[in-house]
C-alpha cells in the first residue's frame, strides 16, 4: 500500500499523464522553436518513465482496485512500448522541420499516446483496457491528420478514425456481452467464473467473437487490416513511423493478456480465431506486398505479415510462445525504427522517398545505406544470421511445442514468399542499373544516426550474444 | 595436437579480410589493393586448412579440433564446430577454390570490386562454417546465409537474365530450407539437443523419421540438385560470373551431399532405408535425362551445368548404397566434381573473357591457337568423364562396385550415364577445340596467360593425383564413413 502520498508521483503511468500536461503547457509558451524544445523534453520524460517503469516495485496501478496489473511482461512490454516511442520521436524530428511542420503538439500527442498503451498494457479490467485504449487511439487519430493542409493525410485521419470507431464500438459490444454474462468487469474474475462453468456459453462466446474482431482491428491482422496500408500512406511519413512502431506493441501485449488471461480456459474457442488471422496475415501480407510501388503501403503489408507471426506464437499459448512473442515483438520494434531512421532521412529530388523505384541506383551513391537497407531487409525476411531470423525461430519452436505442425509449415512458406519482395528492394538498389546518378539524398542528424547505428548493432551482433535478451524474455510472466 | 583454435580461425579469417576490406577506400586506383587483400586472406585461410589435413588423425571417425562454447542459455544450442574425415574435404574444397575464384575476377571484374571482394569472403566463411558445423542450428544458420552473398553475385554481376536466376536461385533454395528448419525444431523437441554427434546415435520413431527426412530431402535435393528439382541450375550457373559458377558447381552442390550423409543416413537410417527405391529412381532419371539434355545445349556453361545435375546423380546413388564402396565412392565423386566441374567453368571463362559468347557454334578449331589450353581443357574433359587416372574414375568406379551389391538394374542406369558424358563431352570438345578456325573472329586469339595458368594448373594437377593417389583422400574419410554405416545397420536391424 502506499505508505507516502510523494510515491504516487513516482507511478510511471502518474507521471507520464503529470509530464505530459507540463509538456503541453511548456510547448504553448516557449516563443521560439517550440516543436524542437518541445521533443527534446519529451524524449527525457520518456526515458525518466522508463527508469520509473524498471525499478517499479509494487507501488503501482495494481493497487487502485484491481483495474491494472502488474507483472514481468507488462514491464517488458511497457519498456519496448517507451523505447519504441522515443526511437520515433528523434527520428522524425528532422523530418517535420524539413516539411515544416513545426507543431509542438506533435510530440505530445505521441506522449498521451504512450500514455494510452501504457495502460493498455496494463489493464487488467475491461473498463479500463477500454480507456486506454481509446487513448491511445484517439491521440493516433489527430496525428494522421497532422498535417491539415494535405488532403492524403486528412483523408488518412478520417479513415483511421471511422474505422476505428467502428472497431471501439464492436469491442464494447463485446465487453457488454462478457460482463452479462459474467458479471465481472475484472479479468480475474472472469477467469475465476469460467473455470467453474465449463460447458460453453454462447453469449460469452458471442462476446468473445466482437472482442476478438476489435482487438484484432487494433493488430491490423487481416481480415480487419484494410485501413492499415491507406493509414500508413496517407499520414505524413514520420507520423507512419510511429504508427508502425508503438502501437503495434501496445495491441500484441493487450491481446496477449486478453486471451491468456480472462479466456484462458477458452483456449479452444479463440484459438481458432487467432489461428484463422494468423494464417490469412501471414499470406496475405506477403502477397499484397509484391504488387506495392509505395514504400509505406509495402512496411505496411509487411507489418500485417509480421503480426501473422506473432499470432501463431500466440496460439501456442505456453511459456515460449511469451518468449516468442516478446522476442519477436523486440525484434520487429528493432527493424522498423532502422528502416524508419533511414526512410525519414532519404530524400529524393528534394522530395521525401516515396516510391520504392526511386531507390535506384543508392548502392553507387550511397554505399553503406544501401548496405543497411539491405540488411534490415534481409533480418525481416527472416535470413540467418540477423535478429529476425531468430524472433521467427523461437516463434517456430513455440509453435511446434504445440505440435502445431501444419501451422508451422504454413508459416514457412509464408515467409518464403514474403522473402520476394524484400529480396525485391535489394535488387531495385543493387541490381538495376540507374542512368541518372545523385538525385539521392541521404541527411542524418546526430542523434537519428545514433539510433540507426544502434539499431543496426541489434541486428546484425544480436547473434553474438544472444543470452541477455533471450533470458529476460524466458523470465517473463503473463 | 593443435591447441589453439585452429577450426575457427579458419573459418572466420574470411570475414576478418573482408572487415578489412570494407574500411579500403574504392577507386581506380585502390581496387587492386582489395583483390590483394581478398586474395591473401583466401590464401591464409588455405594455407590453415592444410594443417587441418596434416594434422589429422586418421584412426579417430569422429570429431576432431572440437571447439564448444554454450551460445543460447534457455536451450542446448552450442557454437561447437570440428572437423571429421567428411567434412575435412568439404573444407579443403571450399578453401582451395576460392583464392582461384578470387584470381579468375582478377580482371573480369570491372565495376564494384570491393563489394564482389567482400561477397566471396563472406562466401567462404559461411561454407566453411557449414560444414565445420557439429551444431545443427548452427548449420542452418550457415546453410542459409550462403544464400545472400550467392544472390548478390550473380544478380550484380551476372548476365542478361541475372535477375531471373538470382531470384530464382534464392527462393527455390530457400524453399527447401525453410522446410528443414522446422524438422530440425522437430529434432530439438524430442532429443533436447541440436548436437550432429548426438543425433546420429538416437533414433526418432519410424514415423517422426519418414516426415523429418521428407523436410531434409526438401532441402538437399534442392541444392544438390536432384531431378526434378534441379530447374533453378541451369539458370542460376549460365547468368552467374565465371567465379560464382565455380563455387556452385564446386561446393554449394556439395552441400547437398553432405547434407544427405550427416542428416538423412546418419540421423534417419529406417526413413533413408524405405526411401531408397525412391532416390534410386530419382537418381537414374537425372543421369540419363540431364546427359541428353546435355547433348543439345548450345551453351557451354549450360551444358556443364547439366553434366553437374547427372554427376550428382551418381553421387546420390553411391550415397544411397549405404555402403562403403558407395559412400566412398559418392565422396571422391563430390571432390572430384568440385575440381572439374570448376575447372571446366574456369575454362569456359578463359575463353569468354576474350570473345565474350558462350555459344559452341562461335568457337572451333581453338587448338590452332591455344595448344596449351586445349591440353589443360582436355584433362579436364577426361576429367569429368572419368578416364582412368584422373579423379572422376575413382568415384564413379567404386560407385559402380557399390552399386552391383545392391541392384544390376542401378549399375546399368549409371553406366548408361556414364557412357552418355563421354559421349556430350567429347562432342563437346571435338566442336570447340578440334577442327581448322572458321570463324575469323578466332584467328588472334590467344593462349591462356600467366594468371589463367596459375589458376588451372594446380586444378589440373590435382585432377590427376586424385586419380592416381585416391588413399591420399580415402583414407582420412574411411573411419568416419564406417561409422556411419555401421550406425544405418545396427539401427535397420533392429
Amino acid at each position: 500500500m502506499l505508505n507516502n502520498i510523494y510515491n504516487i508521483f513516482f507511478i510511471p503511468e502518474i507521471f507520464l499523464a503529470c509530464s505530459s500536461f507540463v509538456c503541453l503547457l511548456f510547448g504553448l509558451f516557449l516563443k521560439k522553436n517550440a516543436f524542437r524544445q518541445t521533443s527534446n523534453l519529451a524524449v527525457f520524460v520518456l526515458l525518466l518513465t522508463i527508469l520509473l517503469v524498471y525499478y517499479d516495485s509494487e507501488s503501482n496501478f495494481a493497487n487502485y482496485k484491481s483495474l491494472f496489473s502488474h507483472s514481468s511482461f507488462i514491464n517488458f512490454f511497457k519498456i519496448l512500448a517507451l523505447l519504441g516511442s522515443i526511437a520515433s520521436i528523434i527520428i522524425s524530428k528532422d523530418y517535420f522541420l524539413g516539411i515544416k511542420l513545426k507543431n509542438f503538439e506533435i510530440p505530445v500527442l505521441f506522449l498521451f499516446s504512450t500514455l494510452g498503451m501504457m495502460l493498455m498494457i496494463a489493464s487488467n479490467n475491461l473498463m479500463s483496457m477500454y480507456l486506454a485504449i481509446e487513448l491511445q487511439s484517439l491521440s493516433l487519430y489527430v496525428a494522421a491528420a497532422i498535417k491539415r493542409d494535405s488532403i492524403s493525410s486528412a483523408e488518412s485521419g478520417v479513415k483511421y478514425f471511422i474505422l476505428g470507431a467502428l472497431s471501439s464500438g464492436i469491442l464494447l459490444y463485446g465487453f457488454s456481452l462478457i460482463y452479462g454474462f459474467t458479471g465481472s468487469m475484472n479479468f480475474d474474475d472472469i477467469s475465476f467464473y469460467l473455470s467453474k462453468y465449463d460447458n460453453l456459453n454462447l453469449g460469452l462466446i458471442f462476446g468473445l467473437v466482437f472482442v476478438m474482431v476489435g482487438l484484432a482491428f487494433k493488430v491490423s491482422a487481416v481480415p480487419f487490416h484494410m485501413w492499415t496500408p491507406d493509414v500508413y500512406e496517407g499520414a505524413p511519413n514520420s507520423i507512419t513511423g510511429f504508427f508502425a512502431i508503438v502501437p503495434k506493441i501496445a495491441a500484441v501485449a493487450l491481446i496477449y493478456r486478453f486471451c491468456l488471461v480472462p479466456f484462458e480456459n477458452y483456449y479452444l474457442e479463440w484459438s481458432q480465431i487467432i489461428l484463422f488471422l494468423s494464417i490469412a496475415s501471414m499470406f496475405l501480407g506477403a502477397i499484397a506486398a509484391i504488387a506495392q510501388s509505395n514504400i509505406k503501403r509495402l512496411l505496411a503489408y509487411s507489418s500485417i505479415g509480421h503480426i501473422g507471426y506473432i499470432l501463431i506464437a500466440l496460439v501456442s499459448a505456453n511459456d515460449d510462445g511469451i518468449k516468442a512473442a516478446s522476442i519477436y515483438m523486440f525484434s520487429y520494434m528493432i527493424m522498423n525504427v532502422a528502416i524508419f531512421a533511414i526512410l525519414l532521412s532519404l530524400k529524393v529530388k528534394n522530395e521525401y522517398l516515396i516510391n520504392i523505384s526511386d531507390l535506384k541506383g543508392l548502392s553507387k551513391s550511397n554505399p553503406i545505406v544501401s548496405l543497411s537497407i539491405s540488411i534490415i531487409m534481409l533480418s525481416m525476411a527472416g535470413i540467418p544470421p540477423f535478429i529476425g531470423f531468430f524472433g521467427k525461430f523461437y516463434v517456430f519452436i513455440a509453435a511446434i511445442e504445440k505440435e502445431l505442425y501444419v501451422l508451422s509449415v504454413l508459416g514457412v512458406l509464408a515467409s518464403v514468399i514474403s522473402a520476394f519482395y524484400y529480396l525485391r528492394i535489394i535488387k531495385i538498389m543493387y541490381f538495376d542499373e540507374s542512368k541518372s546518378e545523385g538525385i539521392i539524398n541521404f541527411q542524418i542528424s546526430f542523434q537519428s544516426k545514433i539510433i540507426l547505428s544502434l539499431s543496426l548493432f541489434v541486428i546484425i551482433c544480436f547473434i553474438f550474444y544472444p543470452s541477455l535478451l533471450i533470458n529476460i524474455s524466458a523470465s517473463l510472466t503473463i | 595436437m593443435i591447441d589453439w583454435p585452429l577450426v575457427s580461425v579458419i573459418i572466420f579469417l574470411p570475414l576478418i579480410g573482408a572487415l578489412i576490406i570494407l574500411f579500403i577506400k574504392e577507386d581506380e586506383l585502390t581496387s587492386i589493393n582489395i583483390k590483394w587483400a581478398a586474395l591473401l586472406a583466401t590464401l591464409g585461410t588455405f594455407i590453415l586448412s592444410l594443417i587441418l589435413w596434416l594434422q589429422f588423425d586418421y584412426s579417430n571417425p569422429s570429431y576432431q579440433y572440437e571447439e564448444k562454447f554454450r551460445w543460447f542459455d534457455d536451450f542446448n544450442f552450442f557454437y561447437h564446430v570440428g572437423v571429421d574425415g567428411i567434412s575435412l574435404f568439404m573444407i579443403l574444397l571450399s578453401t582451395f577454390l576460392t583464392p582461384l575464384c578470387i584470381l579468375a575476377s582478377w580482371n573480369n571484374i570491372k565495376k564494384r570490386v570491393k563489394e564482389y571482394m567482400l561477397s566471396f569472403l563472406f562466401l567462404e566463411t559461411v561454407m566453411i562454417g557449414m560444414f565445420a558445423s557439429i551444431d545443427i542450428l548452427l548449420f542452418y544458420i550457415f546453410f542459409e546465409a550462403v544464400l545472400i552473398p550467392m544472390y548478390l553475385i550473380i544478380g550484380i554481376w551476372g548476365g542478361n537474365r541475372r535477375i531471373y536466376a538470382s531470384f530464382k536461385f534464392f527462393l527455390y533454395t530457400l524453399l527447401g530450407s525453410v522446410l528443414m528448419l522446422i524438422a530440425i525444431i522437430v529434432m530439438y523437441r524430442n532429443t533436447s539437443s541440436m548436437s550432429i554427434e548426438f543425433l546420429q546415435g538416437n533414433y526418432f520413431s519410424y514415423n517422426t523419421q519418414l516426415f523429418l527426412w521428407l523436410a531434409f530431402f526438401a532441402s538437399f535435393a534442392v541444392k544438390i540438385p536432384m531431378w526434378p528439382f534441379h530447374t533453378w541450375l541451369p539458370d542460376a550457373h549460365v547468368e552467374a560470373p565465371t567465379a560464382g559458377s565455380v563455387i556452385l558447381a564446386g561446393v554449394l552442390l556439395k552441400m547437398g551431399g553432405y547434407g544427405f550423409i550427416r542428416f538423412s543416413l546418419g540421423m534417419l537410417p529406417e526413413a533413408t532405408e524405405f526411401f531408397i527405391p525412391l532416390i534410386m529412381t530419382l537418381s537414374i532419371v537425372a543421369i540419363v535425362y540431364t546427359s541428353l539434355v546435355a547433348l543439345a545445349q548450345t551453351d557451354i556453361k549450360k551444358l556443364i551445368a547439366y553434366s553437374s545435375v547427372a554427376h550428382m546423380g551418381i553421387v546420390t546413388i553411391g550415397i544411397f548404397l549405404v555402403n562403403q564402396q558407395g559412400l566412398e565412392g559418392a565422396m571422391m565423386q563430390m571432390i572430384s566434381h568440385g575440381l572439374v566441374s570448376a575447372a571446366l567453368f574456369l575454362c569456359v571463362g578463359v575463353i569468354y573473357d576474350r570473345m565474350h559468347t558462350r555459344e559452341i557454334e562461335f568457337y572451333g578449331g581453338l587448338v590452332q591457337r591455344m595448344p596449351l589450353y586445349a591440353t589443360v581443357f582436355m584433362i579436364f574433359m577426361l576429367g569429368s568423364v572419368g578416364l582412368p587416372g584422373t579423379s572422376g574414375f575413382i568415384g564413379e568406379f567404386l560407385v559402380i562396385v557399390g552399386a552391383f551389391k545392391f541392384s544390376s538394374y542401378v549399375v546399368i542406369g549409371a553406366a548408361f550415364g556414364i557412357i552418355l558424358s563421354a559421349v556430350y563431352m567429347l562432342y563437346l570438345y571435338k566442336r570447340i577445340i578440334f577442327g581448322t578456325i572458321t570463324n575469323n573472329k578466332l584467328a588472334d586469339i590467344l593462349d591462356i596467360n600467366t594468371r589463367e595458368k596459375i589458376i588451372l594448373i594446380p586444378l589440373a594437377i590435382s585432377v590427376i593425383l586424385l586419380g592416381i593417389f585416391p588413399n591420399l583422400f580415402l583414407d582420412p574419410m574411411r573411419l568416419s564413413l564406417e561409422l556411419i554405416i555401421t550406425n544405418y545397420e545396427i539401427a535397420n536391424a533392429k
